[in-house]
C-alpha cells in the first residue's frame, strides 16, 4: 500500500469529494436551475413590476348628475390626477353596482344643484363613498380626493377671485413631509431588497430540506455512511455547494436589482456577504434540520413551506408592517431569521452600513444560526438508528 | 495476523420493538478472511440486520462485535476502514456518472496519486467498464450497477467486503462474472460476505450461515449441509405436459418433503434415504423414476420443515377454460425504437392457451421493452400485440380488462390497508357488490392474509407482501397474466408457494408471461424466449435449450449454461459477419 | 365504468388520509396560516415609534405633540434633545418619522403666520412612512382646525362628506379574512394533485394503473376528486373560523359561493394535474407548483391592487385564477354580491378550468408512454 495522506489532508479531500458530488447533482437537475435561477428573477420581476404598493391610476367613479362648467373644470381636476381614472356617469344608480363589483375603489358624487350653491357662496357638500373592503385603499382614496378637491378650491378661488371663501382664512401649521433614503417613495425601493430575502429564504431550506432526504429514500446514505466520512464532513458536503448556490443567486439578485430596477445600493459588499452569510447559514442549517427529521421529501417541503416560506413572507416585515401585529404574534417574530435579514437588506441597499441595525440583526442571526447548527448536528447519526 | 478472524460476532441481540421477538437472536460467528462466507436464509430472516451490524451501520442491543479487533459500538474510524459494505440498491447516485461515482469514493477513501490511478486501472479492467466512464450511472444496466456498486466498495481494497444481495435482479452473464471478480478478491486474502435469497450462490461459498428468524440454523461448509440430503433426491422424466399435474399429486405424498419442475421433469426430496416417491400414483404413463445429485437448495428447504404442503385454493374458485391450441398472445414484428436506438427488433411469438411463456435475456437486451409493449405500456413503433384477441392499442380497456400484471418491484399501494389494497384493484377491475366481496374473501383465503388485512401493506413481511401483490394480480380472474420478474429477491419456500399458485390457474387455462433472471425459475416454463440485442435469438422449452447447447464436454447442461452459450454463439456469429 | 372511477376516488382519498402525517399536514397548516396571518396581514400602521425634536418653548408646540401622544397609532414618542441625533434615530430604526419643530413655532402661530413642521421620515418602509405621514397630516389638521375654532373664523366652506361602505368601521380582518379564504385553498389543492401522479410514478404504482382497465380519462376524474373534496372541507373550515372566530359577516348567497369555489376549484387542480403530468419526481412536482403559486398569489390583488400594475401585467392576470376568485369571496363575504356580479367572474376561471384540465388530458395521454 503507498503512503497514507496526513489524516487533515485525508479529512479536507472527504469533504471536497462530498462537495464536488453535491455540485454535479446540483447541475444535473433541471429542477434545481428553476428554482435558484428563474424563481428569483421571477420574484425580483413580480415585485419589480407588479406588486407596488403606491396608488396610481385607482378606478373612480364621478357622478355628475348636472354638467356646468364648475362640474367641467373639476372633472378635468380629477382626470390629471395621477392617482385616479376616472369613469364619468351621470346617474347614482348606475355606480353602486361597480362598486360591488368591485370594478371603481370609489364614487364621487356631484349633487345637481351644486354649482348653484357653489355660485351662491353655500356651503356645497360633494358625496365620497369609497369601497372599505379594503381599508387601506379606502383612507388613500378618500385622502387624494380630498387633496384634489382642495386644490381644485384654490384654482377656482383664484380664477373667482374671492366668490369662494378661500381654504384658510389664517396662517396654520404647514406640514411638510421628506422621505430620507427614499425621497420619491418608489415602493420598489423597499419591496426588492425584501424579495432578495425571499429568494434567499426558498434556495436556502425549500432546496435543502430535499436534499437529506432524497439520499434516504433513495437508499444512497448507507452506502456513504459506511466509509470513514465523519458527520463533519457530511454537513459540510451538504451545506457549501448550496451556500454557493444560495450566494450566486444573491449576487444575481442584488445586481438584477440595481441594474434593472435601479434600486440604489449603498452599503458595502463585505457589510453585506457577513449578514447573507450568516442568514444563509442559519437558513441552510434548517433546512437540513427539516430534511434530517422527515426522511420525506413530500413532509420536508411542507414543513419546510410552513416554518420558512411563509413565515419569511408574511412575518418578516416584507410587506406588512411587524409593529401593526399583535403583541403574540410580534413577539413570534423575533425568532424569524427572515425579520432580521429583511430590515439588514433594507438598510444595506437604501441607508449604508448602519451598524446600529445590522449588527444586532447579524448577531441574531448568528444566535438563530448557531442553535439550527447545533440541533442539526446532534440530529444527524453516522449510524441508521 | 491473517489468520486471524476478520469480523467476530460474540452472542448478539438485536431487538427493534421491545414488544416483538428480536431481529437478530444470540448470534454468534466469525468471519474468515480469504474465503467467501454466504449468508443465507428466509425472507426476514434477519440477513440485511445483520449486514448492517457488521458494518456498523447498527449496534447490537446485547453482545459484541469485533471488526479487525475494533469495537463496533465504539469508535467508528477504524472500523469502517477495515470494511467496505455494498447496500442491496448498490448505493450509487443514478444522476452522476460512472467516473464520478468512482472520484467520490476515492476520495472518501483517501485514495490518491499514483494508488488512485491504479486502482481505477485495475477496476476498470477488472469490471469491464472502462467504455463507460462518462455514462450516468442510471443509464446503466442492472449488470453494470452491481459492478460500478462493486468497485466503488473495492477503491481502496477492504480488509472485509460486505456484499448485501448483490445479484437481484442481475442477469446470469453479469452474475458469472461478479462471481469470478470476488474470487479474485478472496485469493488476495480479502474476507468476503454475500447474503442471497438464490441458492446455487451458496454452493459457491466456502462457509455458509443459514438464518431463520435471527438464529443460525446451519454454520459450516454447503457440501456438509448437501450432504444430509444425500441419496434422498430423485428426477422424474418424461412427464411432458403432465409435470405440473404430476408435482401436486407427488407434493400429496406423506413422505416428498420438497419438489420442483424441472423443464419436462420434477425434481424431489425425500424424508429419509428408505423410501422412494411413488410413481404410480402420479398416472404418467412412460415416466421414468432417477436418482439425482443433491443441491444446496434440497437440503436447505429440508432444514427449514420442506416445501409447502397442499394444493393451492386457486384451483377451487378458478374458471376452468378450455384448454385449445388457440392463440392467446400474439405478438407480430414489434418493433421499438428510442430515437436512433432499436431496442427491439422485428419481434413475433405467439402464446397458446394454458401455456407459461418466459422471456429471458441479459439485461438491457430488449426483454423489459418487449414486456412492456406486451401489456400495453409501450407502443411498438411498429408491429401489433393482441392479448385474448384485441389489439392493445386499439381496444385497450378490452384488452386489459383480460390481463392481470404483477409488476417487478413491490408496487401495490404502500399506505393502504391490506384490505382496501384488494378492494381497490377488484374495483378497478371492474367487480362490484357481491361479486367484489365474494373475490376478496376469495383471495383473503388462498393467500392467508387474514393476519394482516388492517395493516398498511407497505408493513407486512415480504413473503406476504409477494402473496398480495400475486392476489391484486388474479382477483379479477383474467384469461392472461403478466408476471415481471415476480420473485426476485424472494426465498425458495415463499417462491415453491408462488409456483404452486401459478400453476393451480395455467392448469385452468390461464396463459402466464413471465420474464425472470432466476433460471431455475425459467424451469416452470413451457417455452422460453430468449432476447438479445432486440432480437429473439432462441425460443423453445427449456429441454429443447438445453439439448441445443449439449456437447460431449457437457453432457448435462443446466439452464444457466445454455442461456450463456446462446448468447455468446450470437455474439461470435455477429463478429464473424 | 362508474364504480371504477369511485373505486379509484376512494383509493385517492384513503392514499392522502391514513397516513397520520399527511392528514395532520392537509389539515394543520392551512388552520394555523388562517389564524396566524389574518393578523398578520394588515396593511394598517399601528404602535409605531416615533421621535420629537421639539426647539420650541411655547405651549402650542406643546398642544401639536399632545395630540400626537394621544393617537392610538403611535406607541411611544422619543424626545430629540439635538438635531444632530435625527439621523440616528431614524437610521438605526429606532423611529419610523421624527417631527422637527423650529424654535418660532408658538411664536409664529401668534402672529398668524405659517409655522412649519418638518416630517422626516424613514423611507426604507416607504409605505409605512406614507401611512404615517397620512396621520400626521391628518392630525395636524385636526390641529389647525382647533386654531380656527378658537379664531372663531366663517365657516362656510364647502365639504366634504365622506361615507365606507361595506367596512365602515375599517376593520381589516375584513379584508384580510375573505383573501385568506381565497388563497389558502389554493396551495393544498395545488400540492395534492401536483404531487398525486408524481408520487405514483416515483413508486412505481403508476404502471400498474396503466395497465388496468381504467382510460386516462378516468384516471384523471379519480384523481380530481380527493383535492377538489379536500378544497371544498378546507374552504368550509376557514368561512366558519372566518365568521365565527373573527365575526366577519357573510352577507351574499352560499349557493353562490359554492358554486364559484367549485369552479375555481377545477381551475387550480387543472394547473396541478397539468404540473403533475410534466414532472418526473416529486421534487419537480414541488418546485413546479411553487413556481406557479408563488406569481399567482402575488399577482392575484391581494397583496397589491391589480389597477396598479403595467397594463401588459394586467393583461397577464388574466389568466390567474385567483384575481377573479378573490373578487368572487369578498363580494359575497361583504358586499352581498347579486349573481350577475360572480358570473361575471365565474365564467373565467371556467374557462381557465377548461383550458388545463383538457391539456393535461392530452399531456397525461401523450405521456404514458
Amino acid at each position: 500500500m503507498s503512503a497514507q495522506e496526513s489524516p487533515t489532508r485525508a479529512w479536507f479531500r472527504r469533504v471536497a469529494g462530498l462537495v464536488r458530488k453535491e455540485r454535479l447533482q446540483i447541475r444535473r437537475d433541471a429542477s434545481s436551475y428553476l428554482i435558484a435561477g428563474v424563481m428569483p428573477l421571477l420574484l425580483l420581476f413580480i415585485y419589480g413590476y407588479g406588486v407596488t404598493l403606491d396608488l396610481r391610476r385607482i378606478p373612480l367613479a364621478l357622478v355628475i348628475e348636472r354638467s356646468t362648467p364648475e362640474s367641467a373644470t373639476l372633472l378635468t381636476s380629477f382626470r390629471n390626477s395621477p392617482y385616479f381614472d376616472v369613469v364619468l356617469t351621470h346617474h347614482r344608480a348606475n355606480v353602486e353596482d361597480r362598486l360591488i363589483a368591485g370594478t371603481v375603489k370609489g364614487v364621487v358624487v356631484l349633487a345637481a344643484d351644486f354649482s348653484d350653491r357653489t355660485e351662491r357662496g353655500e356651503a356645497a357638500p360633494i358625496q365620497v363613498i369609497v369601497d372599505g373592503s379594503d381599508p387601506n385603499t379606502a383612507g388613500l382614496v378618500f385622502n387624494y380626493v380630498q387633496g384634489v378637491w382642495a386644490n381644485w378650491l384654490d384654482q377656482i378661488s383664484i380664477e373667482r377671485r374671492g366668490t369662494i371663501a378661500p381654504r384658510r382664512t389664517i396662517s396654520a401649521v404647514v406640514i411638510e413631509p421628506r422621505y430620507w433614503f427614499n425621497p420619491d417613495v418608489r415602493s420598489q425601493n423597499f419591496l426588492i431588497p425584501g424579495s432578495v430575502a425571499i429568494i434567499m429564504t426558498l434556495i436556502g431550506t425549500l432546496l435543502t430540506a430535499l436534499v437529506v432526504a432524497r439520499e434516504w429514500e433513495r437508499g444512497t446514505i448507507e452506502a456513504l455512511m459506511a466509509t470513514p466520512m465523519g458527520r463533519a464532513e457530511f454537513l459540510l458536503g451538504k451545506l457549501i455547494p448550496y451556500y454557493v448556490l444560495g450566494m450566486t443567486a444573491m449576487a444575481i439578485s442584488v445586481v438584477t436589482a440595481v441594474q434593472v430596477f435601479h434600486v440604489p445600493f449603498r452599503g458595502s459588499i463585505p457589510a453585506l456577504l457577513i449578514v447573507s452569510s450568516t442568514f444563509l447559514i442559519a437558513m441552510l442549517s434548517l433546512g437540513l434540520l427539516i430534511s434530517t427529521l422527515t426522511r420525506n421529501q413530500f413532509a420536508a417541503s411542507q414543513v419546510a413551506l410552513l416554518t420558512a416560506f411563509l413565515p419569511a413572507f408574511e412575518l418578516s416585515g416584507f410587506i406588512f408592517e411587524i409593529d401593526a401585529m399583535p403583541l403574540p404574534i410580534r413577539t413570534l417574530t423575533y425568532f424569524l431569521p427572515a425579520r432580521y435579514f429583511v430590515s439588514s437588506l433594507q438598510t444595506l441597499f437604501l441607508a449604508g452600513d448602519v451598524w446600529s441595525v445590522l449588527g444586532p440583526a447579524t448577531l441574531a442571526l448568528a444566535i438563530i444560526a448557531s442553535v439550527f447548527l447545533t440541533l442539526l448536528v446532534r440530529s444527524t447519526r453516522m449510524r441508521l438508528e | 495476523m491473517s489468520d486471524e478472524a476478520l469480523a467476530v460476532v460474540e452472542g448478539i441481540v438485536k431487538r427493534f420493538d421491545p414488544q416483538a421477538p428480536p431481529a437478530i437472536d444470540h448470534l454468534s460467528l466469525q468471519i474468515e478472511p480469504g474465503q467467501v462466507t454466504g449468508l443465507v436464509g428466509p425472507d426476514g430472516a434477519g440477513k440485511t440486520t445483520l449486514m448492517r451490524l457488521l458494518a456498523a451501520l447498527l449496534t447490537p442491543s446485547e453482545g459484541r462485535i469485533t471488526i479487525c479487533g475494533h469495537d463496533t459500538t465504539g469508535d467508528l474510524a477504524p472500523v469502517r476502514e477495515s470494511l467496505s459494505y455494498m447496500p442491496q440498491r448498490f448505493g450509487l447516485y443514478e444522476d452522476l456518472t460512472v467516473q464520478e461515482n468512482l472520484d467520490l469514493y476515492a476520495d472518501l477513501r483517501g485514495v490518491v496519486g499514483l494508488e488512485r490511478r491504479n486502482a481505477y486501472q485495475r477496476l476498470l479492467a477488472f469490471t469491464a467498464l472502462g467504455p463507460f466512464t462518462d455514462r450516468l450511472a442510471g443509464q446503466l444496466s442492472g449488470g453494470m450497477k452491481q459492478k460500478l456498486g462493486l468497485a466503488c466498495a473495492l477503491i481502496r481494497t477492504p480488509r472485509l467486503l460486505l456484499l448485501d444481495e448483490p445479484s437481484v435482479g442481475v442477469d446470469p452473464i453479469s452474475r458469472r462474472e461478479l462471481w469470478q471478480m470476488v474470487y479474485e478478491l478472496v485469493d488476495q486474502g480479502i474476507g468476503v460476505v454475500w447474503s442471497t435469497a438464490y441458492l446455487d450462490e451458496a454452493e459457491r461459498c466456502a462457509t455458509v450461515v443459514l438464518l431463520s428468524e435471527g438464529r443460525a440454523l446451519y454454520q459450516g461448509p454447503p457440501k456438509e449441509l448437501t450432504a444430509r440430503v444425500e441419496g434422498r433426491t430423485y428426477l422424474i422424466e418424461n412427464l411432458g405436459s403432465q409435470r405440473r399435474k404430476a408435482l401436486t399429486l407427488a407434493l400429496r405424498q406423506k413422505d416428498v418433503v420438497d419438489g420442483v419442475v424441472q423443464g419436462s421433469s420434477v425434481r424431489l426430496v425425500m424424508a429419509n434415504q428408505e423410501t422412494r416417491p411413488n410413481l404410480a400414483e402420479l398416472g404418467v404413463a412412460g415416466a421414468t423414476l432417477t436418482q439425482a445429485a443433491p443441491r444446496f437448495e434440497d437440503a436447505f428447504v429440508d432444514l427449514l420443515g420442506g416445501a409447502p404442503k397442499g394444493e393451492s385454493a386457486l384451483a377451487k374458485f378458478c374458471q376452468q377454460r378450455l384448454a385449445s391450441q388457440e392463440t392467446v398472445i400474439e405478438a407480430s414484428n414489434l418493433t421499438k425504437r428510442f430515437g436512433s436506438f432499436t431496442a427491439a427488433d422485428q419481434i413475433s411469438f405467439r402464446i397458446g392457451r394454458g401455456e407459461i411463456f418466459g422471456l429471458l435475456g441479459p439485461n438491457g437486451a430488449g426483454k423489459s421493452t418487449t414486456f412492456k409493449m406486451m401489456c400495453g405500456l409501450l407502443r411498438p413503433t411498429s408491429g401489433t400485440a393482441k392479448v385474448a384477441g384485441y389489439n392493445l392499442y386499439k381496444a385497450g380497456g378490452a384488452a386489459r380488462r383480460q390481463l392481470g400484471y404483477m409488476a417487478q418491484k413491490f408496487s401495490l399501494y404502500g399506505d393502504l390497508s391490506v384490505r382496501q389494497n384488494l378492494r381497490f384493484f377488484s374495483g378497478v377491475y371492474g367487480l362490484a357488490g357481491a361479486a367484489q366481496e365474494d373475490a376478496m374473501r376469495r383471495m383473503i383465503e388462498t393467500f392467508k392474509l387474514h393476519a394482516f388485512l388492517d395493516q398498511n401493506a407497505g408493513g407486512i413481511p415480504l413473503g406476504f407482501k409477494q402473496r398480495l401483490a400475486l392476489a391484486c394480480a388474479l382477483m379479477h380472474d383474467p384469461a392472461v397474466l403478466f408476471l415481471d420478474e415476480p420473485t426476485s429477491g424472494v426465498d425458495p419456500i415463499t417462491r415453491r408457494e408462488f409456483w404452486s399458485h401459478i400453476n393451480a390457474v395455467v392448469e385452468h387455462g390461464v396463459t402466464v408471461m413471465v420474464t425472470t433472471h432466476f433460471l431455475d425459475e425459467a424451469e416452470y416454463c413451457d417455452r422460453i424466449g430468449l432476447v438479445y440485442q432486440g432480437h429473439m435469438i432462441a425460443e423453445g422449452s427449456p429441454d429443447a435449450l438445453k439439448g441445443s447447447v449439449q456437447t460431449t464436454d457437457r453432457p448435462e447442461p443446466t439452464l444457466e449454461d445454455a442461456f450463456i452459450e446462446l448468447v455468446e454463439a450470437y455474439d461470435r456469429r455477429r463478429i464473424a459477419s | 365504468m362508474w364504480h371504477r372511477i369511485f373505486t379509484l376516488m376512494v383509493k385517492e382519498f384513503l392514499a392522502l388520509w391514513r397516513d397520520p402525517k399527511s392528514r395532520a399536514i392537509i389539515i394543520g397548516p392551512p388552520i394555523f396560516q388562517m389564524l396566524i396571518f389574518s393578523f398578520a396581514a394588515t396593511q394598517e400602521v399601528k404602535n409605531v415609534n416615533i421621535a420629537v425634536q421639539n426647539r420650541d418653548w411655547g405651549t402650542s408646540s406643546r398642544d401639536l405633540i399632545a395630540l400626537f401622544e394621544g393617537s392610538p397609532n403611535f406607541s411611544k414618542i422619543e424626545f430629540l434633545d439635538d438635531e444632530s441625533q435625527i439621523p440616528q434615530a431614524i437610521d438605526s430604526r429606532r423611529a419610523l418619522m421624527v417631527l422637527s419643530i423650529q424654535s418660532d413655532f408658538s411664536r409664529r402661530l401668534a402672529a398668524r403666520e405659517t409655522a412649519d413642521v418638518q416630517m422626516l421620515l424613514d423611507g426604507r418602509r416607504s409605505n409605512a412612512a406614507q401611512i404615517v405621514a397620512g396621520y400626521a397630516t391628518e392630525i395636524v389638521g385636526r390641529f389647525n382646525a382647533s386654531l380656527l375654532q378658537n379664531e372663531r373664523a366663517p365657516s362656510s366652506e364647502t365639504i366634504v362628506v365622506g361615507r365606507i361602505w361595506f367596512n365602515p368601521n375599517q376593520l381589516t380582518t375584513w379584508n384580510t379574512v375573505p383573501s385568506l379564504v381565497a388563497i389558502l385553498t389554493t396551495s393544498m389543492g395545488l400540492l395534492v394533485t401536483a404531487l398525486s401522479v408524481a408520487r405514483e410514478r416515483e413508486l412505481g404504482t403508476f404502471e400498474q394503473l396503466l395497465v388496468s382497465p381504467l382510460g386516462p380519462l378516468e384516471i384523471i376524474v379519480g384523481k380530481t376528486a380527493p383535492a377538489f373534496l379536500i378544497g371544498l372541507v378546507q374552504a368550509t373550515n376557514m368561512v366558519l373560523i372566518g365568521v365565527f372566530l373573527f365575526r366577519v359577516p357573510f352577507l351574499g348567497s352560499v349557493w353562490l359561493l359554492y358554486v364559484s369555489m367549485a369552479v375555481y376549484l377545477f381551475s387550480i387542480i387543472g394547473v396541478g394535474l397539468f404540473i403533475s403530468s410534466l414532472a418526473k419526481t416529486q421534487q419537480q412536482a414541488i418546485l413546479g407548483a411553487f413556481v406557479f403559486m408563488v406569481p399567482a398569489m402575488s399577482l392575484s390583488g391581494f397583496a397589491s391592487p391589480i389597477e396598479n400594475m403595467p397594463d401588459w401585467l394586467q393583461t397577464m392576470t388574466l389568466a390567474n385564477p385567483v384575481r377573479y376568485y378573490i373578487v368572487i369571496v369578498k363580494g359575497l363575504f361583504l358586499k352581498n354580491a347579486p349573481a350577475e356580479v360572480i358570473f361575471a367572474n365565474v365564467w373565467p376561471m371556467g374557462l381557465i378550468a377548461l383550458v388545463t384540465l383538457s391539456s393535461a388530458a392530452w399531456l397525461f395521454r401523450h405521456r404514458m408512454e
